[in-house]
């Protein structure tokens, strides 16, 4: 039993990196991303890719794919800007329906463009070892390495998020410019370039999240629409609003899967489903909600 | 120092201002009166860039400010306190004043400042701006604007849900924000707070002024009458 | 002293007249298909057609529920599945004829729309489209389950099996014509109403509607489960077409990228929108499917090009640009019989 409640935790840390970058996005701007899980996987080819042209040049360790990532953020960070300053700041506004059309038109656009460029075959990134080293916990329990950094990553992501909205000037132009978008362009807040700032700073969980997920197990092409339902479960478990509400539940869901998977390995993902419907009937708000005045 | 000529404004197809003239000179404290609906709201918004105007229409110092962003607008000196307060919900007090600090502008006001004058926000600065009562919320409206120093404050309706001895809690505060020279535009629906703090005053009606003149030589009837059209 | 005549409410302009008459036209034409088709063709033509009327219901009703309901769904792949199986079930294991479990099959989807309403109306915006989705994994998954059906893999409706191979693709195609003019009827009825009215009240402002006395949360429910009758008539009618029926096939998410592709280009909020993204959708399928994926590429591209660039679709720019219109749904006010 403890063995399950470790790996679905651990599970959890990788939902939660899948998550937040959603949950950033929707809480400054409204905006639900529909492409998150596609660009995640877009990240974690967009690694491969650059392993497979770079690695010839570099040394066969786990620096490279390391290199890779970290040169990978920048980059993401670049894309996100853009892409929310010059196509999605256009579909903002009360109706949801053209921000919606629009990241569900790219999600197509990347699983197809993907499908062209690396076929369906599934890949990974190679971690020279990584990826099956494990840590000894004492009684019996041991748990992967590379689960626990990811969980590292994801509680240290989530704290930085938090740092960010809560103590920093910037975090509180998003939290202003999310409360009343004309008071605060009234203080000479520049709407636009927040909003990009924002999906820039998502983007950059977002390659984090891919490649992560590309060192932990295979990707292909048509894995996306799955990973934004996970994301989109834990923002709503957690409840909105709270990054650390997206964390607890990520885990939470990754909980609720490992359990399933070991009742049954066809029901793990449908137990998730259920629990996060069940959340969604008897507390709407979530478990962890920040509630606004 | 700020004036409007011909100031029209609409919401979408519907005409709100309908060539409002209007002049401000420094150090001032004017006040707008009307029945709702007059178009009091609508021409401070036109003036701080919330509704767009044309380029020619307001003058801010001799420049044309007509149709600017508002954050454009702020970085030339001109604050609102917008009616209905609305203050940021997910920020404290504290950070509600910082947000209006936002500009950079450099002047007299900052936090330490305001926490003087208002007393009451210091002690619940790190609480949520939304948690205060009316008047609280009221106070850090003003604080809010007035932490980016401008030489033109604008109110909207400050007494709007307060209790009397509220509003004269926040009236009593306005000679310390005069005080340094700051021109001061309040729009109100007490009509004799609005005489009694003000030197002049303006009269809207449909859009339109309807009355214009000093304080203290506008009679009950002159006002009346103006303010109701009839 | 003139004498101003003015009629409230003039409906039917008379472009919509000649529409009519075409309609009708139309009509005729498609139901003695099966008489006038060259040999060769009529075959393929009838399984076209039924399969281009599925797209058409379908589309209609994600229109239905999103412009006039004002509800986003990617999830109403779970009540065209469900009116598919409910349908096959019926014919399979309970021996009623497989074109009268169509009909069924779409009260089936309809009846489970109202617990599943409970769920999903927890949601809003965004967030209500991508739980809607989730909705939808969990029928799908569940009928992945379920081997009495085949399980993941699916299985065939052999109720259909004694019947002679024209016969069938005949009754098939008659009933697809029957199921487009009942949806059209359907939803042009419905917003034609009072309900109509008070459902563009609900779209433009909730708050004010509710205030009026208008039930919002009963309106919403109506148009969810007209929107889940109508996605489980198309489900049904496409696996009596297709005899074989699976979870991928039947909730695939493709169906909402589709009805959604074709009400954007299509224009979202008016009637005639579905019916023109639909036209387009079989002709761009026609020339271009074979391309695979840099058809479907091609068309995730043009929805964000048209999203951005022509807010009301490319049939809305028209109808605003010319002023046409062939299903009016707006109440105009005419002065002097105008």
């Amino acid at each position: 039993m403890i063995e399950t409640l470790l790996q679905g935790i651990l599970l959890g840390g990788l939902y939660c990196l899948f998550a937040l970058g959603q949950s950033l996005m929707f809480g400054v701007m409204r905006l639900t991303n529909t492409a998150q899980g596609d660009f995640i996987i877009l990240g974690a080819f967009a690694a491969i890719a650059g392993l497979s042209a770079l690695s010839p040049a570099m040394p066969a360790s786990l620096i490279t794919p390391l290199a890779v990532a970290a040169l990978l953020l920048p980059v993401a960070f670049g894309f996100g800007f853009g892409l929310q300053r010059y196509v999605l700041n256009g579909t903002l506004g009360k109706d949801p329906l053209p921000s919606l059309v629009v990241t569900f038109g790219l999600a197509i656009v990347i699983q197809n463009l993907l499908l062209e460029l690396f076929s369906a075959d599934p890949r990974s990134i190679d971690t020279h070892g990584l990826n099956t080293q494990s840590l000894s916990l004492g009684g019996g329990i041991a748990v992967g390495v590379l689960p626990l950094l990811i969980l590292a990553l994801a509680v240290g992501a989530t704290a930085g998020l938090q740092w960010l909205f809560g103590s920093t000037r910037l975090g509180r132009a998003f939290r202003a410019v999310s409360d009343d978008k004309e008071i605060a362009e009234l203080m000479g807040l520049d709407a636009k370039r927040l909003y990009a700032l924002a999906t820039g700073i998502a983007f950059v969980l977002i390659a984090l999240a891919g490649v992560l997920q590309g060192m932990r197990t295979t990707v292909s092409p048509a894995d996306g629409p799955l990973l934004l339902l996970f994301a989109f479960e834990a923002v709503i478990i957690g409840g909105m609003g709270s990054f650390w509400g997206t964390l607890a539940g990520a885990l939470l869901l990754g909980i609720t899967q490992q359990i399933g998977f070991r009742l049954d390995p066809g029901w793990g993902i449908w137990i998730g489903h259920i629990v996060f419907l069940v959340v969604l009937v008897v507390r709407p708000q979530g478990l962890f909600p920040k509630t606004k005045g | 120092m700020l004036e409007t000529s011909g100031l029209t404004a609409h919401y979408g197809d519907a005409q709100a201002l309908f060539g409002i003239d209007f002049k401000l000179t420094q150090g001032e404290l004017v006040a707008i009166i009307g029945a709702n609906g007059a178009g009091k709201s609508t021409f401070l918004k036109s003036l701080t860039g919330l509704v767009k105007a044309k380029p020619e229409q307001i003058r801010f110092d001799g420049q044309p400010i007509g149709g600017l962003p508002p954050g454009e607008i702020v970085r030339r000196g001109l604050a609102l306190v917008p009616e209905g307060r609305r203050l940021f919900p997910s920020l404290s007090v504290e950070e509600n004043l910082q947000m209006g600090g936002f500009a950079r502008r450099s002047g007299p006001w900052s936090l330490p400042r305001l926490y003087k004058l208002f007393p009451i926000l210091h002690e619940k600065r790190k609480l949520p701006g939304t948690s205060l009562s009316g008047g609280q919320q009221q106070m850090v409206a003003i604080g809010r604007a007035l932490m980016s120093n401008p030489t033109v404050l604008l109110c909207d309706e400050l007494s709007l849900g307060l209790a009397p001895i509220v509003i004269k809690e926040i009236y009593d505060a306005m000679p310390a924000i005069t005080g340094e020279g700051m021109t001061v535009v309040i729009v109100e629906q007490d009509i004799s707070m609005a005489q009694r703090v003000s030197q002049r005053i303006y009269c809207f009606q449909e859009g339109r002024v309807s009355l214009q003149g000093a304080s203290t030589e506008l009679s009950r009837e002159q006002i009346s009458q103006a303010y109701f059209g009839v | 002293m003139s004498h101003r005549r003015i009629d409230v409410v003039v409906r039917a302009g008379r472009g919509s007249r000649a529409t009519a008459v075409v309609a009708l036209l139309l009509g005729l034409a498609a139901a003695s298909l099966p008489w006038w088709a060259p040999e060769e063709h009529a075959s393929s033509w009838m399984r076209e057609f039924v399969e281009i009327a599925c797209y058409f219901i379908f589309a209609m009703m994600w229109n239905l529920l999103a412009g006039y309901g004002g509800m986003v769904s990617i999830g109403q792949q779970a009540f065209f599945g469900f009116g598919g199986y409910l349908m096959l079930m019926l014919g399979n294991f309970a021996g009623i004829n497989p074109f009268v479990a169509v009909p069924l099959g779409a009260l089936a989807a309809a009846l489970i729309a109202v617990p599943i309403s409970y769920v999903a109306f927890r949601l809003q915006g965004g967030y209500f489209a991508i739980g809607t989705w989730v909705i939808a994994e969990v029928v799908r998954l569940s009928f992945a389950n379920m081997s009495f059906v085949g399980g993941g893999s699916g299985t065939s409706l052999t109720a259909l099996r004694g019947i002679e191979k024209a016969t069938r693709e005949h009754l098939t195609f008659w009933m697809a014509l029957a199921c487009v003019i009942a949806a059209i009827a359907l939803v042009y009825l419905f917003l034609r109403s009072k309900r109509g009215l008070a459902l563009l009240a609900i779209r433009d402002n909730e708050v004010a509607a509710e205030s009026q006395g208008i039930d919002v949360r009963g309106m919403k429910l109506a148009v969810y489960v007209v929107a889940a009758f109508g996605c489980g008539l198309a489900g049904a009618l496409y696996f009596v077409g297709n005899l074989r029926i699976s979870p991928d096939a039947a909730f695939s998410v493709n169906w909402s990228a589709f009805a959604i592709f074709m009400v954007v280009i299509g224009g979202i909020g008016r009637i005639e929108g579905p019916l023109v993204g639909a036209l387009i959708f079989w002709a761009l399928n026609k020339f271009f499917s074979d391309y695979g994926t840099w058809y479907l590429l091609g068309l995730g591209l043009l929805a964000i090009v048209v999203t951005i660039f022509f807010k009301q679709g490319l049939w809305g720019w028209v109808q605003q640009r010319y002023g046409w219109s062939l299903f009016p749904t707006q109440r105009r006010l005419a002065i002097d019989g105008k």
